[in-house]
């Protein structure tokens, strides 16, 4: 803190810092083992003692987009030369690749789940962060009868147990057929998406001077062009914040999922599990699509590492 | 005429231009919230009404309105009584750990740091992952005989997730490994905001380093950390991913694994009702609490 320049202050300070560095470590360490997973050979994913270092591979990937088979017999060695390198990589497994009656390859069910999480999370996220915008307009700038128990009750939408929920939901959608559908998702997401985006937008817009606004109405603008023209160009970057965070919620999201989808629009958080405990399981394959699954979310990590902590706390802390 | 209009205050005068104020409220604010009714109102309104009735959403069969025996009966069974008990300690223990780790973390990194930034992103990560693909991976972590931990820390075959007096510590850990970061980064932010001269006084008057950070840090830090620990709470209390994919020992099940099971494995639905709304009165009420310590720390 204050004094650091005495010789116990040195000190201390390196021992901080390599704790810091060894905590790091540890915290990372889950993360890089998935990530290994999913590059190791089948028998070095389960080996015992743990395989740390190894000759990555690429096949668990090609595993994960295709289905297989044992292969019966040798491979011809014609057809394996014939065969693209991806090919081979599953032929050199003791595997072949499933094709239907056209010999077309057979696609796994996880690239469908995967563009299924991305539809919905990305459709909800425009429709929450665009209603939730107006909405922190409006109850930024005007006055709204018993607005402090209105944004209560926004957030308390937030706050209750997916499960306590998903009952009622389940017994609605089934009644108006809007199970295992993708729009059935995409309006759930977003209206728990909207109770936040409204909260965080709310804090962003609070923050942009009324002069501004003001400033553009003398100059003839009406209200709309205002907000158009003033407003959300000042607020770009707390809707940028809003958006990442309303997609990862919905990227994430489990329990709805899982209750409300079962095929068609099934999204991957369920999908992933599910392929555990069907026998012999592969684990370089599940950590391939895992890690493919979390890709998007580091990426948004990354760029949303300023305002994180303040859409972590519903705009309480702001940095 | 047009200096008539130029002598009124701007909001009038847009108002004499495209929409008026009252109608930009209305149009920007009553879809939201009449969405957010129909969303999160009217199912819980729905479940009120099937919480007093014997209804199964699996069957056809007639359904009788049972009155509170629903209610009764779930606050009369012991394993509901245990679920509860056991989320209890479950939040007890990982919002602690998590306290622990994270104020930790951010005593140790509130100093000049090379690479600072990066150390914190990095540690931001976890809780940005989806829970259920974390319990899935902390899965193979903790595999007795494959798994890594066991092998890193020189334990023999301990089968983590499947013994009952391990399970739900072992679920807790995973979830400490999610949300410290959390704790750590909210400190942080409180820490930078303690006023150095304090420190600087402090260090005139020598006051001891204990006597400084009991004195001056914690009392200055405690109502961030206070959101921190009420916020974990209320989250640690709805667990569902995490533990539901993690492990199937019944010594570790929390409220939502049982609500779930007894809703969608079951399908007692009207008994489940019950058990959701008795569970969503004490989320309101952390709620409650959290909502008021959140705008007292807005208005500081």
């Amino acid at each position: 803190m204050a004094v650091v320049s005495t010789r116990a202050g040195r000190l201390g300070n390196r021992l901080a810092i390599t704790a810091v560095i060894l905590v790091t470590l540890v915290f990372l360490s889950p993360i890089y083992w998935i990530t290994s997973t999913a590059f190791k050979p089948l028998v070095l994913a389960t080996s015992v003692p743990p395989t740390v270092v190894f000759e990555p591979s690429i096949t668990p990937f090609v595993k994960l987009f295709t289905k297989r088979a044992q292969l019966t017999a040798p491979v011809d060695p014609a057809v394996y030369e014939a065969a693209p390198w991806w090919e081979k990589l599953i032929l050199d497994g003791g595997e072949r690749l499933s094709r239907d009656g056209k010999g077309e390859i057979v696609y796994s069910a996880y690239p469908d789940r995967f563009i299924n999480s991305l539809i919905i999370a990305v459709t909800s996220t425009v429709l929450a962060v665009s209603l939730g915008t107006i909405t922190a307009y409006g109850f930024s700038r005007f006055r709204v009868k018993g607005e402090a128990d209105l944004l209560f009750f926004i957030l308390s939408t937030r706050m209750l147990p997916p499960i306590v929920v998903a009952i009622p939901m389940f017994l609605m959608y089934r009644a108006v057929g809007l199970n295992d559908t993708h729009f059935g998702l995409i309006i759930l997401y977003t209206a728990f998406n909207v109770s936040f985006a409204v909260w965080l937008m709310k804090g962003f817009i609070d923050e942009i001077p009324k002069e501004y606004e003001e400033a553009a109405l003398v100059d003839g603008y009406t209200r709309m062009q205002a907000f158009f023209k003033i407003v959300l160009p000042e607020a770009a970057t707390g809707i940028a914040a809003t958006a990442v965070f309303c997609f990862i919620t919905a990227w994430n999201e489990y329990a709805f999922a899982l209750i409300l989808t079962n095929r068609r629009a099934q999204t991957a958080p369920p999908f992933i599990p599910s392929q555990v405990g069907t026998g012999l399981q592969d684990w370089t394959v599940i950590a391939a699509g895992t890690v493919l699954f979390l890709l998007p979310v580091a990426i948004f990590t990354f760029l949303l590492r300023n305002h994180l902590l303040r859409g972590m706390s519903f705009g309480a802390i702001r940095k | 005429m047009a200096n008539l209009i130029t002598t009124l205050d701007p909001a009038s005068r847009a108002a004499s231009r495209g929409w008026s104020d009252t109608t930009i409220r209305n149009v920007f604010v009553i879809p939201t919230v009449a969405f957010l009714i129909i969303f999160n109102v009217f199912p819980l309104l729905y479940s009120l009404g099937f919480s007093f009735t014997d209804f199964r959403a699996s069957s056809k069969a007639p359904v009788n309105f049972v009155g509170f025996k629903n209610y009764i009966n779930v606050l009369a069974d012991p394993v509901i009584w245990r679920t509860f008990s056991t989320t209890l300690w479950y939040v007890i223990v990982s919002v602690t750990g998590q306290f622990i780790v994270g104020f930790g973390l951010a005593l140790l990194l509130n100093r000049p740091l090379p690479f600072k930034g990066l150390l914190t992103t990095l540690l931001m990560l976890p809780m940005m992952l989806s829970p259920v693909v974390v319990g899935l991976f902390w899965k193979l972590i903790y595999d007795p005989s494959w798994g890594i931990l066991n092998y890193a820390l020189g334990l023999g075959p301990v089968a983590w997730l499947s013994d009952a007096n391990l399970a739900l510590y072992a679920v807790a850990i995973t979830d400490i490994w999610m949300w410290s970061p959390f704790v750590m980064l909210l400190s942080l932010a409180g820490l930078s905001a303690v006023p150095k001269h304090l420190y600087e006084a402090a260090s005139i008057d020598r006051a001891g380093k204990l006597y400084t950070f009991f004195r001056i840090t914690l009392p200055l830090v405690a109502p961030i950390l206070l959101i921190a620990v009420i916020f974990r709470t209320m989250e640690a209390f709805k667990t569902f991913d995490i533990a539901f994919v993690m492990t199937g020992q019944p010594a570790a099940e929390l409220i939502s694994s049982r609500l779930y099971k007894m809703a969608f494995q079951q399908w007692q639905t009207g008994p489940s009702s019950a058990l959701a709304y008795i569970i969503l009165i004490m989320v309101l009420c952390i709620t409650n609490i959290y909502v008021k310590y959140l705008n007292k720390a807005k208005e500081r």
